[in-house]
């Protein structure tokens, strides 16, 4: 379970990565200059206080966000050259999200929140199978209003994973959660980066969480300021809250 | 001070945000104002001007005619308790012959004093002066008449009264209080070229009328609190050996009554069309404002943490509510104004007033404003409560999230059938029933104001068909100047030109039936007639039974008989002799009140040989200019109806006005659709950013996610449609009601293709609207919806 990931083949090759808002004369440097290679299989944890550049570089790397310069390859596609279409479409097929609030449609039942992606997916798991993954096949027709948080955070994973990405993007996914919910949610997040090799980037505060993953990426002020290796890595039922 | 005045700019800003959809509830609010001030200011305006103009020309309030009666009368009609002044005239049809038209108008004479001003119905003189009585060829003539012939005083043109043709000189322009509105024989709208009304002194009108010392109509005035109807049977008894024909009041007078369905249509209008508007208003406050105070939930707790006191908080709120409603006031006041002129203007042309008075009545603007102000509240008060009711610290929390629950019929999940993204829109609907349902219920107002609009061009073309092709098929309708023996139908068959001829004879009664009692003219038909046809209530043509008397629906109605039953006839003109006659059908007619009976069962009910009063006939068109030139020169023709050029006029007036109104209903149709569906797609769109940013996040395209937007704009504008096709039929119906007098009355028919086009216009007006909405929803900022807390 150690560095074996250095050798395996880059899923996101991203150079030089670069993000600046313009808010009247200031300029802020949310990325500057990023360059990093995540691997297939791998699990990341992203680390750094607010404002470091962190959920840039997840949004930039998931799709959601256009780079000021640089560039970021998902395998052979550069996503810094799609136009809106193109990023649309490397979401449908390629990412799944997992965000701090949920973001499940609440007038779908947990079922159809996942179905909502099969549909349209090429190669998906049936809805139940994606919901069992995260011990939610009892639960399957409640609606969101009728789920606890962490059992409506387990049905966006299940939601982001069921159409089976290459790259499971999670911004905050435990924030909104208590320890012993959040474990659960790792748990699931941990299984499904085993079972199916799905590359994982998890974005935490949560410096305990970090140890869960193959590397830690820290950011400080828009740049990466260390990447470590986790020699020993911890199941999630170990982590410190 | 300070802090209230920080909530103000706070109450400013949000206002600038939501501008587009403050502007849509001013506009819808705006409709509403607009057309309770143009509607009520044109009325009240035309109302004041006719007050003024028959309080000023002394405008008689009881009228009555007689075939001869003697001058000697009138110091016994004067002596009718409560009467005031009496006028006793001469009036005679006339054929106007006039240089330059190629077909004969017609016209009326009206005798006015020789000396002095007219006791009733003053004339108001326009241009140039009234004849003089030692002068036998003077005539004044009404102004509207002159303008269409470009008339002046020292113009002339030729006439035939009473048989005698003569050339008349205009000497002036007038108008008068009993011809606002003045309309020919056989014509369903004025025609200024085709008819004219001729003022000449009496002495000169007597005797070319062979009316020495005698008058054949007067008209006279009463005071205040004189019993009309006492009037009425003291001027009957009077008249009565002279061939008296029942008296009426201002009532039945023709231009008045016409002036007065007038006038009822625009209050109506003034009644109806406004709650509607303002009712879509309220609904749109109380939409946008629940939406405002959901958003800001978490200030107002925090407002209230500060100290601020409900009243506060609910004012905050009420005062963005008064802004946006006096921005629709404003706007709905100053076009009503402008538009109420131009109305009363219209009307003004239409009928021939002197001069025309504006009633300003600031009343109107305060009920006006203060029902819209009152709607806007209305509409705002739930939203406002459900905020202010909260404690600071529930407010501050987030709103629980919605709840939706599965439908299961029977086991079975309708949603099933259905897309994800279709079962998203499907249940956001069903979880909101009551706005769904308010929504829908407000688009269908603009399909029936469409309807209501275009369904008069089906019932005017049915009528027209009606009246001109299958019932009425003549080209032409003469009137004799008196009744006249068989043997004049040779002469008329011989006119040139003339390829059939049917004579029939009119003769004015009184029907009653237990206490009601209903004035027309009897007319006596050919059995085997194939111009004037009789139509039954299908529409079928039927001869006149033989025995019996053939009533249109609404005297039939008016007098609450049915087949079979016994109606007593007064004969006006044989000394108001009774008969009692079976009613033995029912048939149509929409102009005036009808009673038709066989020619010859009314000549046998008159006692007095075989007679007629006129002929209607068909024309062979290439001799059209032959057959003019002899009417024009025949003595005995009194009047003669052009079916074509009535035809053609009624059809050019209507579809004026129809075409005016269609115009205006668009507008309005087209401000309540996009007010409504461009505000709720607004509402939909704030309210669930976050899920259509989700759907983005999760691969789906714009197109796809503007769909679910989309699906909930189109179901409720489809189910708007059946319901507005509904309320439309109510609408139209209420109007073909409302319209319907003695005078006329409007079939009831809405062809398929006029729900079509009111369709059309809402749902393209929708699609504009919710086009513009799906523009945001392409620019929503994902990052930050999905960031941020609900």
């Amino acid at each position: 379970m150690s560095g074996a990931a250095t050798i395996e083949k880059t899923v996101f090759r991203i150079r030089d990565l670069s993000k600046h808002y313009e808010t009247g004369d200031v300029v802020v440097r949310a990325l500057d200059k990023v360059t990093l290679d995540l691997f297939e299989g791998e699990m990341v944890v992203l680390l750094g206080p607010s404002g470091s550049g962190k959920s840039t570089f997840l949004n930039i790397v998931g799709g959601l966000d256009q780079a000021t310069s640089g560039t970021v390859h998902f395998r052979d596609l550069e996503l810094t050259a799609c136009n809106e279409r193109q990023l649309t479409r490397y979401r449908r097929q390629h990412a799944g999200f997992v965000f701090q609030f949920y973001n499940l449609i609440p007038s779908l039942s947990a079922r159809e929140n996942v179905a909502l992606v099969t549909e349209v997916a090429k190669n998906p798991m049936p809805p139940a199978e994606a919901l069992a993954m995260v011990d939610l096949e009892d639960r399957m027709d409640h609606f969101p209003s009728q789920l606890s948080g962490g059992e409506q955070q387990r049905v966006a994973i299940a939601r982001a994973i069921a159409k089976r990405p290459e790259v499971l993007l999670c911004d905050e996914p435990t924030g909104a959660l208590d320890s012993k919910t959040g474990i659960v949610v790792l748990e699931a997040l941990t299984r499904i980066n085993r079972e199916f090799g799905t590359t994982t980037a998890i974005i935490t505060h949560n410096a305990g969480i970090r140890k869960i993953a193959h590397r830690v990426v820290s950011f400080l002020d828009g740049h990466i300021a260390s990447v470590e290796q986790n020699e020993k890595r911890i199941a999630p039922s170990e982590v410190e809250w | 001070m300070v802090m209230i005045a920080a909530l103000d700019r706070k109450m400013l800003r949000d206002l600038a945000r939501i501008w587009a959809q403050a502007l849509a509830i001013a506009l819808v609010m705006a409709c509403g104002v607009m057309t309770a001030v143009l509607a009520l200011g044109a009325s009240r305006s035309l109302e004041l001007t006719r007050a003024t103009f028959y309080e000023r020309s002394h405008f008689g309030t009881v009228f009555a005619s007689a075939t001869r009666a003697p001058l000697g009368l009138e110091s016994r009609l004067s002596a009718i308790p409560g009467v005031s002044a009496v006028a006793l005239r001469v009036v005679q049809p006339v054929v106007l012959d006039i240089e330059g038209m190629r077909e004969p108008a017609s016209g009326l004479a009206v005798s006015i004093p020789a000396i002095g001003e007219a006791p009733v119905n003053r004339l108001y003189i326009r241009s140039g002066r009234l004849p003089q009585a030692n002068r036998s060829n003077e005539v004044a003539v009404a102004e509207p008449f002159a303008e269409a012939h470009g008339f002046k005083p020292g113009d002339s043109f030729r006439v035939i009264i009473s048989g005698q043709v003569m050339t008349l000189k205009i000497t002036g322009t007038v108008l008068s209080p009993e011809h606002i509105y003045s309309i020919g024989p056989g014509d369903m709208v004025p025609d200024r070229r085709r008819y004219g009304v001729l003022f000449m002194p009496e002495n000169v009108l007597r005797s070319l009328a062979g009316l020495e010392a005698s008058f054949n109509d007067l008209s006279l005035t009463t005071t205040r609190n004189a019993d009309l109807r006492v009037v009425r049977d003291a001027v009957d008894r009077l008249l009565e050996p002279y061939g008296g024909r029942k008296a009426y009041e201002r009532e039945d007078q023709t231009s008045n009554a016409f002036l007065d369905a007038e006038l009822t249509q625009l209050r109506s209008m003034a009644v109806v069309i406004p709650p509607i508007f303002l009712f879509v208003s309220a609904f749109l406050v109380n939409m946008i404002l629940s939406r405002l105070v959901a958003l800001e939930r978490e200030q107002v707790g925090l407002l209230k943490a500060l100290g601020y006191s409900n009243w506060a908080i609910a004012a905050h709120y009420a005062k963005m509510v008064l802004i946006i409603s006096l921005v629709g006031i404003a706007i709905g006041s100053v076009a009503g104004l402008w538009l109420g002129r131009g109305l009363t203007r219209l009307y003004a042309n239409f009928f021939s007033f002197p001069f025309l008075l504006f009633e300003q009545s600031l009343d109107l603007y305060a009920i006006g404003a203060s029902t819209a102000v009152l709607a806007a509240l209305l509409g705002a008060v739930k939203a406002i409560a459900s905020i202010v009711r909260l404690p600071p610290a529930v407010a501050m929390h987030p709103p629980a999230p919605p709840t939706y629950g599965s439908y299961s019929l029977g086991g079975f999940d309708p949603f099933s059938l259905f897309s994800q993204l279709t079962t998203m829109a499907l249940r956001n609907m069903l979880r909101r029933p009551l706005r769904l349902f308010l929504t829908v219920l407000g688009t269908s107002f603009s399909v029936a104001l469409l309807v209501t609009a275009l369904f008069s061009y089906d019932s005017i073309d049915y009528m027209i068909d009606v009246v001109f092709f299958q019932s009425e098929r003549q080209d032409a309708t003469l009137t004799f100047s008196s009744d006249l023996g068989p043997d004049v139908m040779p002469a008329i068959r011989a006119l040139p030109g003339v390829l059939r001829a049917e004579p029939f004879r009119v003769t004015p009664v009184v029907l009653r039936k237990n206490n009601r009692e209903v004035k027309l003219a009897i007319t006596g038909m050919e059995e085997d007639a194939v111009l004037g046809r009789i139509l039954d209530e299908s529409e079928t043509p039927v001869p006149p039974v033989a025995r019996g008397l053939m009533l249109s629906e609404r005297v039939a109605r008016k007098l609450g008989v049915v087949n079979g039953e016994q109606v007593d006839v007064e004969l006006s003109e044989h000394n108001d002799r009774v008969v009692s006659v079976p009613v033995t059908g029912t048939v149509i007619g929409y102009v005036g009140l009808a009673a038709y009976m066989a020619r010859p069962e009314l000549n046998r009910l008159l006692r007095d040989g075989e007679k007629i009063s006129g002929a209607r006939i068909d024309i062979d068109p290439g001799r059209l200019d032959a057959l003019y030139a002899v009417i024009k020169e025949t003595p005995a023709i009194a009047t003669v109806a052009l079916q074509n050029i009535s035809r053609d006029k009624f059809r050019e007036t209507i579809g004026e006005n129809i075409i005016t109104m269609t115009t205006v209903y668009v507008g309005l149709a087209i401000i309540i659709t996009f007010g409504i569906v461009y505000n709720s797609a607004r509402i939909q769109l704030s309210e669930r950013a976050r899920e259509l940013a989700s759907l983005r996040v999760l691969g789906f395209t714009r197109a796809e996610v503007s769909k679910v937007l989309l699906i909930e704009i189109a179901i409720v504008v489809l189910l708007a449609q059946p319901l507005g096709w509904l309320l439309g039929y109510l609408f139209s119906l209420a109007v073909v009601k409302g319209f319907e007098s003695d005078l006329f009355q409007i079939p009831f028919v809405i062809n398929p293709p006029t729900f079509a086009w009111s369709s059309i216009v809402v749902v393209v007006a929708g699609l504009a609207s919710a086009m513009i909405v799906r523009r945001r929803v392409d620019h929503l900022d994902l990052i930050r919806v999905l960031k941020t807390r609900e």
